[in-house]
């Protein structure tokens, strides 16, 4: 033993307490697994507080022509058609339930005239399908599902632990081991399954609406212990951050602001969109927005700090008050704008990971037995581009379907597993390695190899790439990846953020080589992915997807076929798509619905 | 149109670097443990354009003190997580700009109504066990959604969501700052949340004999200084502890509920949404 650590023993472990580790414990605890819920932070302040325009859900209750089967061409169409099938159809059948769920966990919508949950338009969704509470429906998510997991017996939640690998017992998982922030002392959890719930890996961009947390812990965790990592190369630039005072560069501003009604603008007074997406415009789809401010801003119609002017003024002060308050608190308190009376400006912000462990669609399982992933750490469900309001209604659905699957297969599996003790020992010698002053010579700071990897990832694997640009980035990543096994730090185990970013760095170096060589292999533009040196989609690129895998030589990338459309389901593509093409499904203006409602 | 090809072009985005001549800004950090060396650090951190202090803490972290703590996720004053008290003030670090500060040095300090447990952090795991001693929502189980509910029976419920959990009302809170009544008394957070509770049409939990009881909501003279620290504008007070409180009074001190409690034997459970105290107006 290196060190004494404690011991805990349960059926099921949940990594994250966001909106998919809670609702996966929900339904383990209901199971009746004995479940434990690890998170890096406080309960309740996951990112997904930080989802704000509301959960997309056919409900048809502002458009009754609105079905699931439209909803999952949307999807599809949305991710450019390198979705996993199967995940987008249950997806849209299911997320349904899981609202109306939320409302019956306690959880509060805005209403309809006549007393239904409403519903927004958002980009890209045929109908006004957001189920919403103004511009904090993730926040709302949160809490609900907070208050619902603190009282389903059966779950033990364990706050500002961290877990830095994954344990197993010959090819299964039989747990993990981790640190308690607070203190340090080191934490085996012995479990016959793991869920990773643990969200997304934004923190290695500079520009970025990502908390801390978004460092990719999970999928790097899963992808050591031999799970694949599917499309990685597909990161979201959510195309409103907010671009000044430098402080607040990259906060997110909700895309329930074009949903309303917000316009935008370049500095000449253009209407860019127009030009961009006639059909769609402002609410294009994200990939579509994020890059149509860029072009703006590279030719020079940019505002005076770089960004786009998002304009709410005609939609009157009131109205802006009650759908996005938020906004309005946000611009106020951090850039002295009142938005009822100035435009905002914006710009694009690394947003969301629309890559991620490869998982089984029903089960959520990964390729490594006794592991499942739900949320933004798995991948397969976006394609190549997430549609707005879709990541709240994925974390519900399937965190309930890897809540459940996890706690069959840990009652299957009896008792706890055994933890080899070879294991434990490794990982603690790693990590206090960097508390160790006798590698001072040659000591690096955390905080400025991140810094340096976050402008390499920025620069050159950012929203425009060329395969010169991304092997600077790998060149770069691999330099890093030399000065991070330097990695020293001041200070004790005792809560100190120094320790604890560097085994961030580890983490968001390993997803950030996956990024860069997914990136190179897909020559081609698609969702998210821009490649200035191959602008156009091509047909051959479109038939596969990119896995990341470990072997003995380190990572490899290679392409497996995308999973054809059954028939049936292709139909409502097609059907969705002629619709499209005949522009018979005008997205209504919001000043319309104003009118009507006499507001 | 053109297109971004060079790296000086893909870079245009990029906020602009630290003017190295920038003025300074002296910050005086809180940095100890319990029962170790205690006390402000100084630090002298580059001012820029539209910062708030969670940026000068960042500052420090990474170039002159890898080890001072503090708790962040959002950075948006969405998550509530960054709370600290600011030259005196709790205030969330994130939502504080330094220009709305007045001139001289900057104090930082960890909430003081919590235990310690290193810098600006703060042991604040008593407010998750106050939340679980409360009943959550519970509607009736042959009342199935789709729900038609009016807005207007909601209406007064919105504000109460927008808590982030920041705890600055428990942390200003004379009850608890001063008069460590943390085992007798919720504090305007847990009144927040059983005003909700208790106002939604849908739930048939009573709550209000717990209140009064355990919660001890009596302890509240309506001060108001919950509220005014209250990052979300909520009417703390005014909206949740003040109708709770009434809501109580009606309940417990009410002559014939007094005589149906004694004879019932039943002190607490009551159909909440079919009677309510007060008209849902």
């Amino acid at each position: 033993m290196v060190e004494p650590y404690e011991t805990i023993e349960c059926d099921v472990i949940v990594v994250g307490a966001g909106g998919a580790g809670l609702r996966a414990a929900v339904a383990a605890a209901e199971a009746g697994c004995d479940t434990h819920v690890i998170t890096k932070s406080l309960l309740g302040k996951a990112h997904t507080v930080m989802a704000e325009g509301g959960i997309a859900a056919a409900l048809a209750n502002t458009d009754p022509r609105d079905a699931w089967t439209v909803h999952f061409a949307d999807t599809m169409l949305g991710g450019q058609l390198l979705n996993n099938w199967r995940m987008v159809e249950l997806y849209a059948q299911e997320v349904i339930d899981r609202v109306y769920e939320l409302e019956r966990w306690g959880g509060l919508f805005d209403r309809t005239a006549d007393g239904l949950i409403n519903q927004r338009a958002f980009g890209a969704h045929t109908y006004w399908r957001l189920a919403h509470v103004g511009d904090r429906t993730g926040l709302e998510l949160i809490r609900t599902c907070q208050d619902k997991a603190v009282h389903t017996p059966g779950i033990t939640t364990h706050m500002e632990y961290t877990l830095t690998r994954l344990l197993t017992d010959g090819d299964r998982v039989s747990g993990a081991i981790g640190y308690r922030r607070n203190d340090g002392g080191f934490v085996v959890f012995r479990a016959g399954a793991v869920i990773l719930a643990s969200g997304g890996w934004g923190r290695m961009y500079k520009c970025t609406s990502n908390s801390w947390e978004g460092t990719g812990d999970g999928a790097a965790l899963a992808y050591e212990a031999g799970a694949e990592l599917l499309d990685m190369e597909f990161v979201q630039f959510h195309p409103t951050g907010m671009v000044w005072p430098p402080g607040a560069r990259g906060i997110l501003v909700t895309e329930a602001v074009r949903g309303e009604g917000g316009l935008l603008f370049n500095s000449e007074g253009g209407r860019f969109m127009l030009e961009y997406d006639p059909q769609k415009k402002e609410l294009s789809s994200r990939d579509v927005v994020a890059r149509s401010i860029y072009k703006e801003v590279q030719a020079g119609r940019g505002t005076p700090h770089g960004g786009a002017y998002l304009d709410v003024r005609h939609l009157g002060a009131e109205y802006v008050r009650k759908k996005l308050p938020s906004m309005v608190e946000q611009f106020h308190a951090l850039a002295s704008v009142d938005i009822t009376k100035e435009p905002m400006e914006v710009g694009p912000t690394i947003h969301y990971t629309m890559g991620g462990v490869r998982v089984e669609p029903e089960t959520a399982a990964t390729a490594v037995p006794g592991l499942y992933a739900a949320g933004e750490v798995a991948g397969g469900l976006h394609g190549a581009n997430r549609l707005g309001g879709n990541s709240l209604g994925d974390i519900l659905v399937f965190g309930k379907r890897a809540g459940e699957a996890a706690a069959e297969y840990a009652k299957s599996r009896g008792s706890a597993p055994a933890v080899a003790e070879a294991q434990v020992e490794a990982e603690q010698r790693a990590l206090l390695r960097h508390l160790d002053s006798d590698g001072a010579a040659a000591a690096e700071n955390p905080y400025l190899i991140h810094e340096a990897l976050q402008d390499a990832m920025q620069d050159d694997a950012g929203i425009a790439r060329t395969e010169a640009s991304l092997k600077r980035a790998l060149a770069a990543i691999e330099e890093l990846k030399l000065r991070a096994r330097n990695l020293r730090v001041k200070g004790a185990r005792v809560l100190n953020p120094g320790w604890h970013t560097c085994r961030d760095v580890d983490n968001m170096l390993v997803i950030s080589e996956a990024i860069v060589r997914c990136a190179i292999e897909r020559r081609e533009s698609r969702g998210s992915q821009w490649r200035l040196d191959f602008p156009d989609k091509s047909d051959e690129q479109g038939r596969v997807n990119y896995l990341a895998v470990r072997d003995a030589a380190g990572m490899r990338v290679r392409a497996i076929p995308v999973e054809p459309v059954p028939a049936h389901l292709a139909a409502h593509i097609r059907d969705e798509e002629e619709l499209r093409a005949r522009s018979v499904i005008p997205i209504r203006p919001a000043a319309r619905e104003l009118a009507a409602r006499g507001a | 149109m053109a297109i971004a090809q060079t790296p000086a072009e893909l870079t245009a985005l990029q906020p602009k670097p630290v003017d190295a001549d920038a003025p300074r800004l002296e910050f005086r950090v809180f940095k100890g443990i319990p029962g170790g060396e205690q006390g402000d650090q100084a630090y002298s951190v580059p001012y820029v354009t539209g910062m708030v202090v969670l940026d000068a803490i960042h500052h420090i972290q990474r170039n002159l003190d890898t080890d001072l703590a503090c708790r962040w996720n959002c950075k948006a004053a969405k998550c509530g997580s960054c709370s600290a008290e600011i030259n005196g003030k709790p205030a969330l670090m994130c939502k504080t700009r330094v220009d709305d500060l007045a001139e001289g040095a900057i104090t930082v300090h960890p909430m003081k109504a919590f235990p310690l447990i290193k810098d600006l952090v703060t042991d604040v795991s008593g407010n998750y066990a106050v939340d679980a001693s409360i009943p959550g929502f519970q509607a009736a189980p042959d009342d199935g959604a789709p729900w038609r509910i009016p807005e207007r029976d909601l209406e007064r419920l919105y504000e109460f969501r927008k808590c982030i959990e920041c705890f600055l009302c428990q942390d200003v809170c004379h009850v608890l700052r001063t008069h460590n009544l943390h085992e007798r008394f919720y504090g305007p957070r847990y009144f927040v949340r059983t005003a909700y509770l208790e106002m939604h049409p849908k739930d048939v939990v009573d709550r209000t004999e717990q209140t009064r009881q355990e919660g001890g909501i009596g302890y509240c003279n309506v001060t108001k200084c919950c509220t005014e620290v209250c990052p979300e504008h909520i009417h703390i007070t005014d909206n949740a502890i003040i109708p709770l409180k009434e809501r109580i009074g009606d309940r417990h001190w009410d002559p014939v509920r007094w005589v149906g409690r004694r004879l019932r034997g039943s002190p607490t459970v009551g159909a909440n949404g079919a009677s309510p105290a007060r008209p849902a107006s």
